[in-house]
């Protein structure tokens, strides 16, 4: 499975508040930032950590400005996060592919 | 719920004793073979291996390209590596310029590169660090005594993943003279995090 997300892609983090372990940090939920890097490609810890099959899928650095995360700031925060936690928000413009 | 992960810590020590425990009674590792690995990788383990990462990068275009390429790769050029722990853990060097600041986090837990930071500070695992980094670095900045002027810009890297972060600081005016082992001498474990100069 190749890559959903390409570097300059905008995403938005998932909104759910799972009722088990996630590394999707709490204060970065239901945000919007521009993926700014590719991590390679690791198990989901959701499932990991229940004992559930993880194939591994790609993670990313995703960079939000600070005013997106709290409100108030300049700076930048860039996370770690996998591709389970992403939707699609605008995507940078893709080749043809035939 | 990222609250277990950095929650208590006993009950995975337990646990951890346990299958320790267990794992020698049944005579799969031995138990003094498990405390030389320890004390071996702990023993490799210190700033001072970041700060020569830094030297030779700041004296070395060539090896600060790869180095920020893909730091894994990098290390071996100076007899470093990401193993020696449990796996081989992925690292990214981030550079810091007259535009820009990177400061170092891990707000689920305290992930670190270890062997090239050495065991990590207490302030860094401390809920206060964590928590208040990435929403006014500057301001946590200035508790360490390191005023940044107001147009740089500031990145904080949250370790929320696989991936371990070091910073690859600017190097300090007037130092032109110095040679490698020199250079290093100035590099600093804070530094490498992102909260001090050089």
């Amino acid at each position: 499975m190749p890559e959903r997300f390409r570097i300059g892609d905008v995403v938005r983090t998932s909104q759910a508040d799972p009722p088990h372990h996630t590394r999707l940090p709490r204060y970065a939920r239901g945000a919007t930032g521009t993926v700014a890097g590719l991590l390679g490609r690791h198990p989901l810890p959701d499932r990991r950590a229940r004992g559930l099959p993880a194939e591994p899928e790609p993670v990313y650095e995703v960079r939000f400005p600070a005013s997106e995360l709290f409100g108030t700031g300049d700076h930048t925060v860039t996370i770690s996060l996998w591709e389970s936690y992403l939707r699609v928000v605008r995507q940078t413009a893709r080749e043809a592919t035939t | 719920m990222s609250a277990d992960h950095a929650g208590p810590s006993a009950a995975v020590a337990a646990r951890v004793r346990r299958l320790e425990a267990l794992l020698e009674q049944r005579g799969l590792i031995d138990s003094q073979d498990l405390e030389r690995r320890l004390d071996a990788f702990l023993a490799r383990a210190t700033p001072a291996n970041g700060a020569r990462v830094v030297a030779r990068a700041w004296l070395d275009d060539g090896f600060r390209e790869r180095l920020l390429a893909d730091a894994n790769a990098a290390l071996p050029e100076v007899g470093l590596s990401m193993g020696g722990g449990l796996q081989e853990q992925q690292l990214r060097v981030v550079e810091n310029t007259a535009e820009r600041h990177n400061v170092v986090v891990c707000t689920l837990c305290s992930c670190y590169p270890l062997a090239l930071l050495g065991p990590s500070p207490a302030w860094y695992k401390s809920e206060a660090y964590r928590s208040r980094v990435v929403r006014e670095p500057r301001a946590v900045l200035r508790d360490f005594g390191f005023v940044l002027e107001p147009e740089v810009q500031i990145d904080v890297w949250d370790a929320s993943a696989e991936t371990r972060y070091m910073v690859l600081p600017r190097r300090p005016p007037g130092t032109g003279n110095l040679d490698e082992p020199a250079l290093a001498g100035l590099v600093t474990r804070n530094g490498l995090i992102g909260v001090a100069p050089i």
